[in-house]
Order: structure tokens, then C-alpha cells, then sequence
């Protein structure tokens, strides 16, 4: 049956949308197709392909607007007469038809501190449970179609984000490592933050909705190593979610001392981001010091930086007149 | 006209990016060299990734009984004694060190109770003895291995200021020539895919890791890279190829629909209850019972229906025949012209088992077929034939340090296009562990030859000139042919005549028809610019796929037996005078594929005492056992 296509050609200096009409048969994918059109009208269409089994992660395209990879696209998904059109993936460069620059992918990779071997331990000693590697495992599935990195909307419309965003792929490498019972570093999640630029990502999980491998990257990566860094109040995003509720409405036990209500709100899943983390055995978070009347002070909400306004006031100049010091001093133990 | 070369200067050029190609150039680089890492895809998609079952080395984690000796015997008997001795021996004594050292590089391995490596069974190894990671070892193993390239880059940083001072990874491009100044490797030339811009590496050194050769044939489980690239390389830079003849193949790949055409329909469908059927409905394994299995077999369909629920009582189905007879059943029926037109047979379980019971014995099968293909195996039969999976045979190399055989130095070649280690047959989970062993010691000999070597060679201007031309050829030729059309038809040629079973008659035939081929490969052509461009691509490929068919139908017609990859319809059984020779391919002036016998190298005796006498007599000559204490 001849069915109707529409592909991308072109190369950097532009190209157009072209109309195909292809035989297709049954139970063949997107990228039969497209061989069908190499070897028959355009032999020159230029398209990446490997294993073809989904193992390799090449050939990824946008399908009607959705990252896929063509290997794994069955035909049979489409309405009858649907037109299926095939274009480049759109987070990086044009090389030529569905050919993209994907080097972005690799400066990251090659950017991420690889693993550091434990001092000591021979060849061959290596010892670790199987419960234990199968957190790392789950990341090590991904097969580098970067169809993640292509989707993630902090870089896929803003070129200007890249130099400061590593993006999905290398938040699991991140947390591969961090969770890796051997690995001898100890600062994955503070370089997460620092330099791959974790505190960008708000979660809106389009990374693991189009994963082939179907891995958890929000939930069993991004939000982990989002939870640790709240340790230290450096993720805006978490942080304005704990500034908007109150205490006592994050599930908090009332009393005791904040680091051990804070974590247990995380276990009853009281806020929205908090919601999904894991209790990973990492130092659970701490809460944000609040008012008497169990509201965070609404000061440091209004501030333009995450490390807490001045103790002093927004308002006051420097040096500080005699005697005009608005300061108090906060009691400890208020409640 | 004139042509932009960009050049580069390296002491060792690795050409593929799979296992073996990573390996060697980790070694290289850690022996200090400045080292290129030529990838025809992207940086870690090669082929490698599609190895399941895992990566055999005999460290026994699970069965302690289990050591590089037994390993070895395995080997050789998959082989059926056609191995190098020397490669099966290094292979099965440098295996354990090989995967224990990918655990720091960062590889994490499905372990055992007390934390070790896990280790299963797999077909024709006595211990479990595969490292794995699921069923996706292979890619564990790519990625491990590139991560440690990435680090070995983080260090020269750190050192230099540039990830790219000592190890580079030149990613899709393709190298199309070999240079040399007399015997001895100056180079290697080639093409960016991306932009077809040209580049040159100057080196003293080259190691070939290319893979193998599947896309010769219509159905394959191979990608669109094994091409045989290494394989004829080597060939034109004076390198010998040996045991060509010998490729493995599956007898029920699937051939329809296209989407899954290749991928390979487990053994266990039919152990299950699935049947083989022609297009005319008609069970026909029944036909293909050979005299010497007469008696294990059933007769009748019901008899062997019952062997299912009560295998004391009854005879085993035909279905159940050995791989080979299987095949040659196949073959038979798609020959006759009762095969489906996509040129298979069916394979019918969804009609002898209900539904549930089907998804619940074979659910990674059916998951497979109903997300790739929309097929679904409890409702329809499969398409089934054979497919090309390995090919055994390749660059004829030194055992200890891979340097390529035949008058040609500073060529090294690790991996599937290297020969000899696997023999007449490969075990599942021994290429895996090959590619890390030979892949190392292919690198760290790269280097150790560059170090030896007094000034490096200098190649010809005139040779990069006319290698030029012929990379250029095919885009200028007006109304040449389609590079599709005659990859098809030579596809047609290997599947049909040099496939998994063959008679002389055929393999002759093929033999004119490669010939034919040649004429019309020389005028082939393509449209489009130099910018990536796949039609253009596949046009250079094309002439090292002829040659390297040939290699593959020239010795196949030589070699009148039948010994693991190689069947022979007219030379059924196995014959041990053909065990002592193997058949070396070069080429002469003119370019035609020359062919000649060899002898075997003789296992030495502390190694022949870890078998014992019946069995070797069954592969051993009857001089050959006299010698034998």
C-alpha cells in the first residue's frame, strides 16, 4: 500500500519539506521506509542507522513532531492515511536531511569526571552486591540516542543554555557514578549542581517520556541528586517548594529538631517536588530556619539569590549609621 | 583539480571503534602513543552492542571448577579443531584479567551471592562462564570502554590543556585506503562522512578492527558498517586472509517483515512446540530425516506430537534435527519453491499452543516481535530462514601479537576480522572476551613496533593521489549504477549460492557471478554531493564487499567438507585430512583473490593431553594419532 510522507532536506543553509509517496508493507517501521526511499528515489537521503533492533540509539528523528527513534516505530501506529512526516532532530545543529551535529552530546560526556577507581583494590577484588549495582545498572541501559537531550526544553529551544547545561543523559551518568558502590569521588552531586547545571531542569519529565529504554531519569536520577543538593538549600526550585508551605503542612512530627521533620516530610511526600525522592541513605535534608508562626520569612522569598537575604535588611546602605541597626538577633529554640 | 587533504600525524591509527578497537587504542595510548580511533558511526554504536549472552572467561565465580583449560577445550572443540591453538590457549588464560579489569574502568556486572562477577551457561562452555549484564552485555562493554577513553582524555587534559593531545576519536569517518612505502604501513586515507572532506593519517602503525562481513548477505543480523572493510584493507596492503569459508549462520532468522528481518528466532520456539511449515501448509522436517538420526526421530506427526508431553515414550519431532539439518531442510523447501516469497518458511507455534502459554515460556520473544514488528507470534506464524550472523574467518595474524601474516609490517588486527581463534565455529560469549584479549595485545604490539622502527615510513604522493580518484569516482560517473541495486544483487548471490549450505555448482556459479558483479561495481555511481551521503558511501563499500565474497567463494569451494560454518551438501562429514590445512587468501598484481593451502599449526602435546584419545579421534588423522602418547 503507497502511503504519503514528508521529509526534511537540506543541510545548515536550509532546506524544505519534501513529499514522498512509498510502498509500505505491514509490520515494517519508520525506518524501513526510509531505506525503501535510499534505494529507490534519493539514495543520497542522508539518515544514521546501526543495529536496527533499538540497541544502538542512531537513528533518532522526530516523528510527527515526536522524538523517536525510527527503528522502533512501527507503521501500524499511525491512522491509516496519516501523513507521516520525518524531520531532524531540532535541539542540535542540521548536517544534512536527518542528520544532526550531535558533538554537544560528546563535549559533555567528555566534560563529566569519569569513574575513580578505589585506591587499593586489585583486579579481580571487586566485590559488590547485586542489589547495589542495579541502581547504576538501570542508567547504564541507555543506549546515547540523546533523544532526551533533544527533548529537554532548557536546551531544545535555547541555544544559549547549552554551554551551561549538560542535560538528562549526564545527569544519569552523574548519578550512575554517585550511586556506583565503588566509585572512590565523593563530589558527584556537588559537580551536578556546580557545573552540569542541574538546578535547570524543573521536572517536567519529557526526558523520561521519551526514553526507548523506558529509564526512570526524573524519578530515579534527576530528583535524587536534586534531593541531596537541597542539603545545602543551593536548588532554587526545591527551595521555593519548601519556602511556599508551611511546616506543619510538609508533614513535619512538630517537634524535634528540624533535620529530622524535614525528612520525614520527604517519606509522607508532602510537597510536589519532594514528592518522588527516594530515601536514598544520603544525609537527609535540612528545613530552612522559620518564623513563630511556622512560615518561612517571607524576605527570603523575595530574594534574588538562593543563600538568604542579608541579616541586615534588602533596604539598608552601607557602612551602617550609628545606632540605626535594624538587626535582631533570632532566639534559639523559639519553637 | 585540486582536493583539500586535511592531515594528521599519528604513532598508531586504530581503525573501528567496537570491543576491539577500544581496547587496542586504550593499550596504545598507555604505552604513550599518539593514537587515532577511526569510528565509521558515531563513537560508541558499533556492532559490539548487539552481543547478549555475554563475555566468556574462566574465572570461576560460580563453579570453581572451572579454569583457562577446560576453557580452552571448549574452544577447541566448538572449533572442531581448526583453531589456532595458540589464540584459544591466550584467549582462555587472558580473559579473567581482561574482564576484572573492565570492573576498573568502571563496568558493573551482574554478580554472584558473594559479590562477585556472575557467571551463566551458555551453549557448548561445561561451566557457566559468561560475565553478563542482563542480555545487554555488549553494550556494557562499548560503554565501559569508551568511558575509559574519556578518561584517559580527562587525564591528558589535565596534563596538556587538550582532551585531544594523545588519543582522538575521529567519529563517522570511514578510511577507504591503506598507505605504504614499500612492505611497511606510512598510513591511512580516508573520508568524514559528514562533510566527505578528505583526511590522511600519517602512522607508522595500524590495527584493524573493523568486524566482519554480514551485509554480503540478504539476511543478516549485521549492520549497515560490516562491509568487510578490514578484511579487504588488508587484503590490498599484502595481508592474508584465512578460513574465509567459514561463516556462522542461524537456521531460523527472521526474513519478514523487513523491520525484523535478521534478528534471530530462538532454538526454543521449537523446543516449545513450534513447527516448521511450507507454503503448501506441509510439515516438512519429516522429509529431512538423515539415516543416522532415523531412529531418534518421530515418523509421524503424531508420535512426535506426543515427544512434547512424554519424551520417554516417544521419539523426538524432526523440528528438533541439528542446527545444520535444519538449515539444509530449509534451504531445501525455499529451493523447491515452496517458501514464502520473501524467501523463508513458516514457523508455527501460534496455531499448537494457546496464547498465554506462548507469552508465558517465550516473553522476551514475543515483547520483541510485537514491539519491533507488530508481530504477533500467538496469533500468526513467523518467516523464517537462515541468517548470517559471524564470520569465523579473517586477517591471518601472528597469535602473540596480531601483527597481520603476509609481506606487510606494521598491520595489526584484533577482533571479528581477525582469523583463526575461532576455528571452523565460534562459541557464544567468546567474541566478547576475543575482542578485549586481542585487542589489547594488538595495541600494546602497535606500539611496541613503533618504538622499534627507526625513521617512519613515508608514503607516496602518488598513492594518496590515486586513492583520491577512486574515492571521487563514483560521484563523477554519469549514468553509473545504482550502489543499492548492486548490493541487492550481490546480497542475492551470497544468500542464495554461498549461504548456509552449498554445492559445488553453485559455488562456480557464484564465483562467474562475482565476476559479473566486479565489471558492473567498477561502474558504479552516485548522485548527490560529498555531504553525507549514504548512496556514496555505500558505493565505496561495495568494492570491498566483492572482494572480500570472493575470498568467501573461492575458499568454500575448495574446502570438500563439512566442519562447523561450512557445509558442504556434496561433502557431508567432517574429514580430518581437511583439518590440517587452511585456506589462505591473498592477492596477486593483477587484484584477483589467489588462493592457497596451508598447514594447520600443530598443537603442542602438553596441550593435546588435555583431551582425551577417543575424542581426538574424532578430528585427529589416524598418522596424527599414532604421534599421540
Amino acid at each position: 500500500m503507497e502511503r504519503h510522507f514528508r521529509v526534511w532536506r537540506g543541510d545548515a543553509s536550509g532546506g524544505e519539506i519534501q513529499d514522498f509517496d512509498v510502498e509500505v508493507n505491514e509490520g515494517e517501521v519508520v525506518l524501513d521506509i526510509i531505506h525503501r526511499l535510499q534505494a529507490t528515489e534519493t539514495p543520497d537521503l542522508a539518515c544514521r542507522w546501526n543495529c536496527k533492533a533499538g540497541k544502538c540509539g542512531s537513528c533518532s528523528m522526530e516523528i510527527n513532531g515526536k522524538p523517536r527513534l525510527g527503528c522502533m516505530t512501527r507503521m501500524s501506529t499511525f491512522e491509516e492515511n496519516e501523513t507521516v512526516t520525518i524531520t531532524p532532530l531540532r535541539a542540535f545543529p542540521i548536517i544534512r536531511d536527518l542528520v544532526t551535529d550531535v558533538s554537544f552530546n560528546y563535549e559533555k560526556a567528555r566534560e563529566t569526571p569519569a569513574f575513580a577507581p578505589p585506591p587499593g583494590v586489585a583486579p579481580g577484588d571487586y566485590r559488590m552486591q547485586q542489589i547495589d549495582v542495579e541502581r547504576s545498572q538501570e542508567f547504564r541501559k541507555c543506549i546515547e540516542c540523546f533523544l532526551c537531550q533533544n527533548t529537554c526544553h532548557v536546551v531544545r529551544d535555547h541555544e544559549e543554555n547549552k554551554p551551561a547545561f549538560s542535560g538528562p543523559r549526564y545527569f544519569i551518568r552523574a548519578a550512575e557514578l554517585d550511586m556506583h558502590p565503588l566509585d572512590d569521588r565523593t563530589d558527584r552531586k556537588d559537580y551536578s549542581q556546580e557545573h552540569q547545571g542541574l538546578g535547570y531542569c524543573n521536572i517536567t519529565k519529557c526526558c523520561t517520556e521519551v526514553c526507548p529504554e523506558h529509564i526512570k531519569i526524573t524519578d530515579n536520577a534527576i530528583i535524587p541528586m536534586k534531593e541531596r543538593v537541597v542539603d545545602n538549600r543551593y536548588d532554587p526550585l526545591v527551595w521555593l517548594g519548601r519556602k511556599i508551605f508551611r511546616r506543619d503542612q510538609l508533614g513535619a512530627t512538630g517537634t524535634g529538631t528540624g533535620r529530622e521533620s524535614v525528612a520525614s516530610s520527604a517519606a509522607t511526600g508532602g510537597t510536589g517536588v519532594a514528592a518522588a525522592v527516594a530515601s536514598s541513605g544520603a544525609r537527609p535534608p535540612e528545613g530552612p530556619a522559620v518564623n513563630a508562626d511556622g512560615r518561612l520569612d517571607v524576605a527570603e522569598l523575595l530574594s534574588h539569590q538562593a543563600g538568604g537575604p542579608s541579616p541586615f535588611g534588602d533596604d539598608q546602605e552601607f557602612p551602617l549609621r550609628d545606632g540605626g541597626i535594624t538587626y535582631q538577633h533570632p532566639e534559639p529554640d523559639k519553637n | 583539480m585540486t582536493t583539500r587533504i586535511e592531515r594528521h600525524h599519528y604513532d598508531v591509527v586504530v581503525i573501528g571503534a567496537g570491543g576491539a578497537g577500544l581496547r587496542a587504542a586504550i593499550e596504545a595510548r598507555l604505552a604513550g602513543k599518539r593514537t587515532a580511533i577511526i569510528s565509521k558511526s558515531l563513537f560508541g554504536k558499533a556492532h559490539t552492542v548487539m552481543a547478549e549472552g555475554g563475555a566468556a572467561a574462566a574465572m570461576g565465580n560460580v563453579n570453581s571448577k572451572d579454569n583457562w583449560m577446560v576453557h580452552f577445550g571448549d574452544t577447541m572443540r566448538g572449533g572442531k579443531f581448526l583453531n589456532n591453538y595458540r589464540m584459544a590457549e591466550l584467549h582462555a588464560k587472558e580473559a579473567p584479567e581482561r574482564i576484572w579489569e573492565l570492573e576498573t574502568y568502571g563496568a558493573l556486572f551482574d554478580r554472584t551471592k558473594d559479590g562477585k562477577i556472575s557467571q551463566r551457561n551458555f551453549g557448548g562452555h561445561e561451566y557457566p562462564r559468561l560475565a553478563h549484564v542482563g542480555d545487554r552485555t555488549g553494550l556494557e562493554l562499548i560503554r565501559t570502554l569508551q568511558q575509559k577513553i574519556v578518561s584517559l582524555q580527562q587525564e591528558d587534559f589535565a596534563e596538556t590543556g587538550s582532551y585531544e593531545s594523545k588519543i582522538r576519536v575521529f567519529s563517522e569517518t570511514t578510511i577507504t585506503e591503506l598507505l605504504l612505502e614499500g612492505d611497511r604501513i606510512a598510513g591511512a586515507f580516508g573520508y568524514y562522512r559528514e562533510s566527505g572532506e578528505f583526511i590522511l593519517l600519517e602512522a607508522p602503525a595500524v590495527v584493524l578492527a573493523t568486524g566482519g562481513v554480514g551485509r554480503s548477505y540478504k539476511v543478516t543480523s549485521n549492520s549497515w558498517e560490516y562491509t568487510g572493510d578490514g578484511h579487504a584493507l588488508a587484503l590490498r596492503a599484502g595481508a592474508t586472509l584465512i578460513n574465509m569459508e567459514f561463516l556462522q549462520f542461524h537456521p531460523t532468522g527472521m526474513v519478514w517483515p523487513p523491520s525484523v528481518k535478521g534478528i534471530l528466532v530462538t532454538e526454543s520456539v521449537r523446543g516449545d512446540g513450534g513447527v516448521l511449515k511450507n507454503t503448501d501448509g506441509k510439515r516438512f522436517m519429516f522429509n529431512y530425516v538423515p539415516d543416522v538420526f532415523r531412529r531418534q526421530y518421530a515418523e509421524t506427526e503424531e508420535e512426535a506430537d506426543r515427544w512434547y508431553k512424554d519424551p520417554e515414550n516417544n521419539r523426538r519431532p524432526p523440528e528438533l534435527l541439528p542446527r545444520d539439518e535444519v538449515a539444509r531442510a530449509i534451504n531445501s523447501e525455499v529451493k523447491a519453491g515452496r517458501g514464502t516469497k520473501a524467501g523463508g518458511v513458516l514457523l508455527d507455534i501460534a496455531s499448537r499452543l494457546p496464547a498465554e502459554e506462548i507469552q508465558r515460556r517465550l516473553p522476551s520473544m514475543y515483547h520483541q516481535f510485537k514491539e519491533l514488528a507488530d508481530v504477533d507470534i500467538t496469533k500468526e506464524p513467523m518467516e523464517v530462514g537462515p541468517t548470517c550472523h559471524y564470520v569465523m574467518g579473517g586477517v591471518e595474524v601472528d597469535p602473540d601479537s596480531a601483527a597481520a601474516f603476509g609481506h606487510v609490517e606494521g598491520l595489526f588486527a584484533a577482533g571479528e576480522v581477525s582469523g583463526g581463534m575461532h576455528g571452523s565455529n565460534r562459541l557464544g560469549g567468546n567474541s566478547l572476551s576475543d575482542l578485549l584479549v586481542f585487542g589489547k595485545r594488538a595495541g600494546e604490539h602497535a606500539a611496541a613496533y613503533t618504538d622499534a622502527l627507526g625513521k617512519r615510513p613515508k608514503m607516496a604522493t602518488g598513492d594518496v593521489e590515486a586513492a583520491v580518484d577512486a574515492a571521487l569516482a563514483p560521484l563523477s560517473r554519469e549514468g553509473g549504477e545504482n550502489p543499492y541495486t548492486l548490493q541487492s544483487d550481490l546480497q542475492v548471490v551470497m544468500g542464495d549460492l554461498v549461504g548456509i549450505i552449498r554445492r559445488e555448482g553453485e559455488l562456480a556459479d557464484a564465483l562467474k557471478r562475482l565476476q559479473e558483479l566486479k565489471v558492473r561495481v567498477a561502474n558504479v555511481g552516485s548522485t548527490g554531493g560529498r555531504k553525507y551521503n549514504p548512496g556514496w558511501h555505500l558505493a565505496l563499500d561495495l568494492r570491498n564487499m566483492l572482494v572480500v565474497s570472493e575470498c568467501t567463494a573461492k575458499a568454500a569451494l575448495e574446502r570438500e567438507e563439512s566442519r562447523g560454518g561450512h557445509t558442504r551438501e556434496d561433502f557431508p562429514k567432517m574429514n580430518p585430512q581437511w583439518r590440517l590445512l587452511n585456506l589462505v587468501c591473498s592477492l596477486d598484481e593483477t587484484g584477483d583473490v589467489h588462493l592457497e593451502r596451508k598447514p594447520v599449526p600443530k598443537m603442542p602435546p602438553e596441550l593435546l593431553g588435555l583431551f582425551d584419545r577417543t575424542e581426538l579421534s574424532k578430528y585427529l588423522t589416524d598418522q596424527e594419532l599414532t604421534e599421540v602418547k
